[in-house]
């Protein structure tokens, strides 16, 4: 009976996990939708604060009017979306020149980054930020998504995303830290090197789908450790350390003289 | 318990009326082996060879080798619905759905990254301690055949689940394939039986994979066991271990307790791999289709070394149209020629050395690393090349790991691959040459104690331990080969000799091999050190040093003049 | 010189001459002092450490013993079931069980040989390879004595007879498999692609047809042609249909006059497929506009007519000219205007 007992614990304990992370990620994105909806409908006043911290912190590089110059790129329609994705992953401000700008803690906090989006999502149309919905990797179908990721997207970000590189320095970043909405953003806009993915080249529902493949990814594997997902390499890298290690081990104790 | 005894005396007579099995036992049980960590490099091979047997039965329950698409429908969420062969869905099958599936694949798949890894370690031992030399070069040779028989079973298993990463490497293989002058296009049509991918190529590799490549290792393995037992296995040199002995334990019971313990101990670590680490998993490459590629495109690690030649080719102006056909360099140079002419040395290695050294005894002794400097720099220098291979395989994970550019690391890397080889070579054979000084040192004037005596007179010494003979033996006991030297052009009539080009240059070759060399101590140059001793402690340098001097005169060789160049087979620094 | 000399040095005369000079008592070389002395272990001398390793070899036995058992509770207790912990739990207890079953018979047979078995060194005679000289002679007559009575040397036609006979038999196998083996062995496949005057371009892998409107600048596609799965051997036409379309300002395409028109409004579209070994090369940065292999690192210029500006390939990736319909939606002009994918021998015949 223990052992039946024991089973049925083990066998349900993931799926009770898996409802209370739904009730949980359910609780959240309540807590979450009305600032979505805030960015969706910004006041003027979130334009006039973003403005001031354009020209505080982004004019310098963008140009006061966010027209761009010296080779940077103009904002002029880039959207919010495009803001949202490069100041909450921290990749702007930029810090340092260098290949590409790296993720690093966001300089903004929440309100702040909408003040910013709406300023520039005032400039000209773009796409904008996706509501909750759009991003709830709950209803979309990672099967589908896996079949999208490894058209579109596994050549540089890996098949299950753990990243991978690009020439010259740049790289396709690792996703497992990227949240639903800095996944669809990226896919929207189309950051730095990475290309665009429109709505009529991955539909909404699709990029939604990419997302659950995304998610069911942070289950792990079913065979153990990942290995970080980097393929052959890591597994001829952990075959001799481990492998070799440890039977040469064993081969010196076999052949060393007993005391 | 006599019961068991009488039982087991009753099939012992039973066997032995039908087969004289006594005979085979006799000689058999108490064969003696010699004991040491690195000759069970060659029997890790042998076990996880047989894990792969014992796993690949399991697994072939299971399999199913076609490529007709089928639409799965099982446990795993991430590919409901999505169309796949059968080879990919009955992978998937086997792996969630058979409990101890999942853990069976993992093993077959570590084991055979293991028995690769064995292979050549093992190799490596072999070669660096001299065991391929007569009369162990046909064992070599079948070894040789076994690695790449190992290869090739790799490749065409690790292709067989047909998923995006093992595709796209048949692909490349087909590439590699087509760029073969002449035949390269018929050859991609009988591998794939038509046009890549075509429906062939999974049920081909599979009978391969299960039937052809594992019987051929089994007969090998049955040859290169057969060889070992016949020539009766090597020995490290040691006191009272000759080419004229066997110096170890018997077979039963020690080595039926030791090597078969070793069986489990591999089946052990195999499986503790397997049930904690994630190999080769194919439900993230997803099933194969010809348009995907996942970043991180490379084969298993024992075919890296091909992908990094492949990579660091430069392509431009290296495919050349001739009279209308074409000719692709910059495939046919990494993937064909190169790696042909690395393993061609390998294979010729023991009859090349033995060209060079002209000797023709038996070894059955191994020969320290340090003692066989131009061997041991060779070696090292070939799997430096095959290093470089190997990080320029898999450039862009150093790439992301270290955030350094690929393109960068490809352009160090062509440089590396033909300087590095050379830089290792030169100090490797530095490095023994070295060792072996340091040998001579040790047992012309002893272990340093430490100890500091003052002398009457207020001078301060070291005083050294001489070596007891065991210590001592060990460090002279070796042949320090010389050049082959070369007879005039002309014979004593002034008539040009027949083969003189080809024996001029192996002289040439020999010099290669022999020219810098360091001689074994002798009892006459220890007894003058030690008489030297004395004096040397009191003395000092002012008064020159007869050591070098005995030592000079003593290796004055006797087939007349010492070549140019030679090292001085003495001590170069007199210790003080 | 004479190859039968032999040229190293052997112990018995290295510097001979001058051991004279030295100590004429002295060896050339030094003697083999033979075997050291045995040396007796903890378990040989001690009653109690022999029965404390008996012991420890017994524990490991039972460690054995308690991994089959654990093996066999988690195959009964904890099959894969339907999530990925799940599928994992079962994965490590089956493994880690199976290790303990293992690796406890191992170390206790090795621990067993080590500490209890016999640790006295044995010697064995070797004996050279070769047989002697009688026994060659013998083997020699032997033979010499099988190809008198077969007659082989003197019965010339015989001898021709059984040569061909034994060499032509091979050929009733070797025929029709090689004859089977490639297919139709019709390799002019490589030339053509599904691609024709006004195929539509479609969405990888829906199938999806595309309008040029759809395609913002920046974006990529992967495309396949129009209708694929209708085709007899889709599967080996998309292996070589498969085409990245992508849309940059116009400003920046360079085109060369006899490929004016093979694009669309800065739309372009190129062979997915290496032309150094095959890999679908996938990797645009649109910024740079460089399309670079994941496999060998290949890089090719899509602003510049595909150019490799990096890695082994060598040719650039053929372009299909495309165009749109009255609906809008792009089309192919034509097939590639030669083969795509790697190079092989008679690839411009």
């Amino acid at each position: 009976m223990k052992a039946i007992a024991a089973r049925r614990h083990h066998r349900f304990a993931p799926v009770v996990l898996l409802a209370l992370a739904l009730v949980l990620t359910g609780g959240l994105y309540a807590a979450l939708a009305p600032s979505a909806e805030g960015a969706a409908a910004p006041t003027t006043d979130d334009v006039e604060a973003g403005r001031a911290l354009f020209v505080a912190n982004c004019a310098t590089c963008h140009g006061v009017n966010a027209e761009g110059r010296d080779g940077n790129p103009t904002l002029i329609g880039v959207g919010a979306a495009s803001v949202d994705f490069q100041v909450s992953t921290g990749r702007m401000p930029m810090q340092l020149e260098g290949p590409q700008a790296a993720a690093k803690p966001p300089q903004f906090d929440r309100e702040e980054i909408d003040q910013l989006a709406a300023y520039v999502a005032s400039l000209g149309p773009g796409p904008a930020v996706p509501s909750a919905e759009q991003v709830d990797p709950a209803l979309g179908d990672p099967a589908n998504g896996g079949a999208i990721f490894r058209t579109n997207c596994a050549m540089c970000h890996g098949a299950i995303g753990a990243g991978g590189a690009l020439s010259e320095g740049k790289y396709a970043p690792a996703l497992a830290q990227s949240t639903p909405t800095e996944i669809y953003t990226a896919m929207l806009t189309g950051p730095q090197s990475m290309p665009v993915f429109n709505d009529a080249n991955i539909t909404p529902e699709e990029k939604r789908d990419v997302i659950a493949y995304l998610e069911e990814q942070k289950n792990g594997s079913p065979g153990g450790t990942s290995l970080g997902s980097i393929g052959p390499v890591g597994e001829g890298i952990w075959i001799w350390v481990v492998g070799m290690g440890l039977l040469i081990a064993s081969a010196v104790w076999i052949g060393a003289k007993s005391s | 318990m006599s019961t068991v005894n009488r039982a087991a005396g009753g099939t012992a007579d039973y066997l032995d009326q039908r087969t004289g099995v006594g005979l085979a036992v006799k000689s058999f049980a108490r064969k003696i082996f010699p004991d040491h960590w690195s000759f069970l490099l060659g029997e890790i091979a042998l076990y996880s060879f047989v894990v792969l047997l014992i796993s690949g039965v399991f697994l072939t329950m299971f399999f199913v080798p076609s490529m007709t698409l089928v639409t799965y429908d099982g446990p795993f969420a991430a590919m409901n619905g999505v169309e796949m062969s059968e080879a990919f869905a009955s992978t998937l099958a086997l792996s969630f759905e058979v409990t101890g599936g999942l853990l069976m694949r993992q093993i077959h798949h570590w084991a055979a990254l293991l028995f690769m890894a064995s292979i050549v370690t093992h190799m490596m031992r072999v070669f660096f301690t001299g065991a391929f030399r007569k009369p162990r070069e046909i064992n070599w040779l079948v070894g040789f055949v076994l690695m790449i028989l190992g290869l090739a079973a790799g490749f065409s298993g690790y292709s067989l689940p047909d998923d995006v990463l093992s595709g796209n490497g048949l692909r490349i293989t087909d590439g590699v394939v087509k760029s073969i002058p002449v035949v390269g296009s018929y050859m991609s049509y009988m591998i794939f039986g038509g046009e890549f991918p075509g429906e062939h190529i999974i049920p081909r590799l599979f009978t391969l994979h299960i039937l052809v490549i594992p019987g051929l290792i089994l007969a090998l393995i049955g040859l290169h066991l057969f060889l070992v037992v016949l020539h009766k296995h090597t020995q490290y040199p040691g006191p009272g271990r000759t080419d004229r002995n066997v110096v170890g334990y018997p077979l039963f019971p020690v080595y039926v307790a030791k090597a078969g313990g070793f069986f489990f101990i591999v089946f052990g670590v195999i499986a503790l791999m397997a049930g904690t680490m994630t190999i080769n998993p194919v439900w993230n490459y997803g099933p194969y289709d010809p348009s995907p590629v996942g970043a991180g495109a490379q084969p298993d690690w024992y075919m890296l070394f091909l992908e990094g030649a492949l990579r660091l080719m430069p392509g431009t102006g290296t495919e050349w149209v001739i009279a209308g056909y074409t000719l692709s360099l910059n495939v046919l140079i990494p993937a064909v020629i190169v790696p042909g002419l690395l393993f061609t040395a390998l294979a010729l290695y023991p009859f090349i050395e033995a060209w060079a050294s002209g000797d023709k005894r038996e070894h059955h002794v191994l020969d320290r690393p340090r003692n066989a400097p131009v061997r041991t720099a060779s070696g090292v220098a070939i799997l430096t090349a095959f290093f470089v291979l190997l990080v320029a395989g898999a450039n862009d994970l150093v790439a992301t790991h270290f955030a350094l550019s690929l393109n960068d690391l490809s352009r160090l890397f062509r440089v590396l691959f033909f300087v590095a080889p050379v830089i290792a070579f030169v100090v490797t054979k530095r490095i023994c040459l070295g060792l072996q000084r340091k040998d001579r040192e040790l047992v012309l004037h002893g272990h340093e104690t430490g100890r500091i005596v003052r002398f009457a007179n207020g001078e301060y010494v070291e005083v050294h331990k001489p070596l007891d003979q065991y210590e001592r033996w060990l460090r002279v006991n070796y042949d320090a080969h010389r050049p082959l030297e070369l007879l005039p052009a002309e014979d004593e009539r002034g008539v040009r000799r027949k083969g003189y080009r080809r024996d001029a240059l192996r002289a040439r070759v020999s010099r290669f091999f022999y020219e810098d060399r360091v001689e074994p101590v002798t009892p006459a140059e220890l007894a003058a050190a030690q008489s030297h001793g004395e004096h040397d402690a009191l003395g000092g340098a002012e008064h020159g040093d007869p050591t070098l001097l005995q030592a000079a005169a003593n290796i004055k060789p006797e087939h007349g003049g010492n070549p140019a160049g030679e090292v001085v087979a003495g001590p170069r620094t007199p210790r003080h | 010189m004479s190859h039968e000399q032999t040229p190293q040095i052997h112990g018995a005369t290295a510097g001979g001459q001058d051991l004279d000079r030295a100590d004429a008592a002295l060896p050339a070389r030094f003697e083999d002092p033979g075997l050291p002395e045995h040396r007796l272990r903890q378990a040989d001398i001690d009653p109690a450490a022999d029965k404390r390793a008996e012991r420890q070899v017994v524990a490991m036995f039972a460690l054995s013993v308690i991994g089959t058992v654990g093996f066999l509770i988690a195959y009964f207790a904890l099959p894969p079931g339907e999530t990925v912990a799940s599928m994992r739990l079962s994965n490590i207890a089956l493994g880690l069980s199976l290790f303990l079953a293992m690796f406890g018979i191992g170390a206790a047979a090795v621990h067993w040989a080590k500490t209890l078995m016999s640790d006295h060194e044995r010697q064995e005679a070797r004996h050279p390879q070769r047989s002697d000289a009688a026994t060659r002679e013998a083997a020699l007559a032997t033979l010499r004595e099988g190809a008198e009575d077969s007659g082989i040397g003197r019965r010339g036609v015989l001898k021709g007879a059984v040569v061909s006979a034994v060499a032509l038999a091979p050929l009733t196998v070797a025929v029709p498999l090689i004859g089977e083996v490639g297919g139709d062995w019709n390799v002019s496949k490589f030339r053509h692609t599904l691609w024709e005057r006004g195929k539509r371009l479609a969405r990888d892998p829906s199938g999806e047809p595309i309008r040029a409107a759809d395609v913002t600048i920046g974006s990529v596609f992967h495309v396949i042609p129009e209708n694929l799965r209708e085709a007899d051997h889709w599967i080996e036409e998309k292996a070589k249909a498969v085409v990245l379309m992508v849309r940059m300002d116009p400003r920046d395409l360079k085109e060369p006059t006899e490929r004016a028109g093979w694009s669309y409004d800065g739309i372009v579209a190129y062979s997915k497929i290496c032309t150094h070994v095959g890999c679908p090369v996938a990797l645009y940065e649109q910024q740079t506009h460089h399309l670079l292999c994941p496999c060998h690192q290949s890089t090719f210029d899509m602003s510049d007519g595909a150019k490799v500006v990096f890695g082994p390939a060598s040719r650039p990736l053929p372009q299909l000219p495309i165009t749109v319909d009255d609906e809008g939606y792009l089309i192919a002009q034509d097939d590639f205007d030669e083969p795509i994918g790697p190079s092989y021998w008679e690839r411009l015949r």
